[in-house]
């Protein structure tokens, strides 16, 4: 990795342009790359061959968690204050239900949304890529593809020119 | 879906509407209507305030309520509140999950409107509980008195269901607002603004490997919601259903609560788009097209509250039970005959105006017809609530409720409780979807150019 480099930010002018360009990248050997997007851009973990979330898991064990400390709550209060309520039973697992149901969801879902932002490492308010002139646009109507400093074909006027003849409207160095 | 006409209008750019929404907040347009509401909203928000201290100060007695109507107003409004915060919900996740790209423009205000209803709608049971600072009685902590909570009564469900939905949905909300927070930060110049969006954003930079993970986790969250609010309101039923007074006692209870829960909500929803679009000039978002949906979701949903209506008559005849049918008789013809008649009336004569098209095109009519609704289901959890409790089991214990000042002014002042946040809210963060809408606007681009 160059010294105090990032990498190397090519700016497109919509998701059409950022597939075909992150597809010519990835034709052209570049296998570290980052796209930034106003929204979701269809296709593109595809093309980049980004790994699979797996966020669904946090869920299912936020999920396993919640219902599983709801029953063992009930059943212990139930087991620990036993109060016979004309004659129905201590250990009523239909009316524990909807405490159940509620914390099976309340903890699968704030395991997913913590999750999320967990494993894509936030907050983190500052980040290499915020100190190039024209990125405050990835978030208005800007499409930009990133190569990475650390990948094994990186070079950084080559990797420049490259990406300025596949149609990126500008392209700038990332200082790291 | 290809064949049905653009909701939004293409001839925008993406830039434009990320500036137009943006603005909202950083270059506020309207500050004196702003202002002049606000103060308005306050003033209700000081009427709650004495009136809970009031109320802390007298007890519950300063209320209408007696024996055998010892739930009125605060369990009235519990209900009706929760019920308008669902719709914000409905819209945002079970839209999403069906893909109704009309959900875009309405989904981020609907979602506050819901935090905030629930917040009203939450403080009621606790300033009901007579003892209201021994509300953590409701928390299964180690107490020295060695009691637990009873986890078999639905007064106990109930903690555990609305704490579970107002986490859920900020959650919710807030994850669905972070990418927006980026662009504010991204067009904000003041360095207030760049400090509390730059933090607020938690720096989102749109990277595609977290684009992967957060759409997962939204929509995963969206199926999560879905089932969560059907299981808030039938548990808010339950309250009544689980007990043996006629006239609540009724299976039908779950699925009427949730449908009236959706009507109400989307026709509040109906009166903030309308009110929205007109104070910040919104109408290339929020189109008549919207409106048109959201006329017909409320005409759907106000037909099927009205065949609960239906059933719970069919119900109360067919059970050939004598309290539930006399229960039925008070409510029809009784002393709170007009509850049930209102209801009736506000709820689904004006409804029927909405079979054309041309009103649920038009802003003010869709607003008429809304708030007639808010008042027809407000009437009607008065007439559930009242009308089975007057007149139980014991000719002895049948008395009257009439709602006292203090029942009123606790009323108007969580109005002000919801709209003080709601206004806060308007003035800090973008109140329509800005990324939602620019990928909308991109997918029905492309339609256009392959059409």
């Amino acid at each position: 990795m160059p010294e105090g480099l990032y990498g190397a930010l090519a700016e497109f002018k919509s998701p059409e342009d950022l597939l075909a360009a992150a597809r010519k990248v990835r034709e052209a050997g570049y296998r570290d790359l980052d796209a930034f997007t106003p929204f979701p851009v269809d296709g593109l973990d595809r093309i980049l061959r980004l790994p699979r979330p797996t966020i669904a898991f946090v869920g299912l064990a936020g999920a396993v968690a919640g219902a599983g400390i709801a029953l063992i709550m009930q059943f212990y209060v139930n087991y620990d204050y036993p109060l016979n309520v004309g004659g129905r039973p201590i250990y009523a697992i239909s009316a524990f239900a909807v405490v159940t149901f509620e914390l099976t969801i309340l903890f699968s879902a704030l395991a997913m949304l913590v999750g999320m932002l967990w494993q894509n490492g936030l907050p983190r308010l500052n980040y290499p890529v915020f100190d190039t002139d024209r990125f405050h646009r990835a978030s208005k109507d800007r499409f930009f593809l990133c190569v990475s400093a650390d990948d094994a074909k990186f070079e950084a006027g080559e990797t420049l020119a490259f990406l300025a003849g596949i149609g990126a409207l500008s392209v700038e160095l990332v200082p790291g | 879906m290809s064949d049905r006409s653009d909701i939004l209008p293409t001839r925008q750019s993406m830039g434009r509407i990320a500036d137009q929404l943006t603005d909202i907040p950083l270059h506020f347009p309207v500050e004196r209507r702003w202002l002049i509401a606000m103060m308005f909203a306050s003033g209700l928000l000081l009427l709650l305030m004495v009136s809970v201290v009031e109320l802390f100060t007298r007890g519950v007695g300063i209320w209408g309520i007696n024996i055998p109507v010892n739930w009125a107003f605060a369990i009235h409004n519990y209900v009706w509140w929760l019920g308008i915060g669902h719709a914000g919900t409905l819209i945002s996740a079970l839209l999403l999950l069906t893909g109704s790209e009309w959900r875009n423009s309405l989904n981020r205000f609907a979602e506050t409107m819901t935090l905030f209803a629930v917040v009203c709608a939450g403080i009621y049971p606790i300033l009901h509980l007579g003892r209201p600072w021994y509300v953590y009685w409701m928390f299964p902590y180690p107490a020295t008195m060695g009691v637990w909570p009873q986890f078999r009564s639905p007064l106990e469900w109930d903690i555990w269901a609305v704490l579970t939905y107002l986490t859920v949905s900020l959650a919710f909300w807030y994850t669905g607002l972070i990418p927006d927070l980026a662009a504010a930060r991204d067009r904000a110049t003041r360095r207030g603004w760049q400090i509390f969006f730059g933090v607020t954003a938690l720096g989102w930079r749109g990277s595609a490997r977290h684009w992967l993970r957060w759409s997962q986790a939204y929509r995963l969250t969206a199926g999560l919601a879905v089932p969560l609010v059907v299981s808030v309101h039938s548990e808010v039923s339950l309250l009544f259903a689980a007990g043996q007074i006629p006239g609540w006692h009724s299976t039908i209870f779950p699925p009427y609560f949730v449908l009236g829960a959706a009507f109400s909500g989307f026709a509040v929803v109906s009166i903030i788009a309308v009110a929205l679009r007109s104070w910040f000039g919104l109408e290339n978002l929020v189109t008549n097209d919207h409106l048109d949906m959201l006329g017909k979701v409320l005409l759907a949903t106000g037909l099927m509250t009205g065949y609960g209506y239906v059933f719970e008559v069919f119900d109360a005849l067919y059970s050939g039970e004598t309290h539930e049918i006399q229960t039925l008789v008070d409510r029809l013809a009784g002393a709170y005959a007009w509850t049930y008649w209102g209801a009736v009336l506000f709820n689904f004569i004006p409804l029927q105006a909405l079979w054309w098209r041309v009103v649920r095109r038009s802003g003010w009519m869709l607003l008429l017809v809304s708030v007639s609704v808010v008042i027809g289901m407000w009437l009607e959890r008065y007439m559930i609530l009242v009308t089975s409790l007057y007149r139980d089991f014991l000719v002895s214990s049948w008395s009257h409720f009439t709602p006292s000042f203090w029942d009123w002014s606790t009323y108007f002042g969580t109005i002000g409780l919801f709209l003080v946040p709601f206004l806060i809210a308007i003035r800090l963060v973008p109140m329509i979807s800005i990324f939602e809408s620019k990928e909308l606007l991109h997918e029905e681009k492309q339609e256009k150019q392959h059409a």
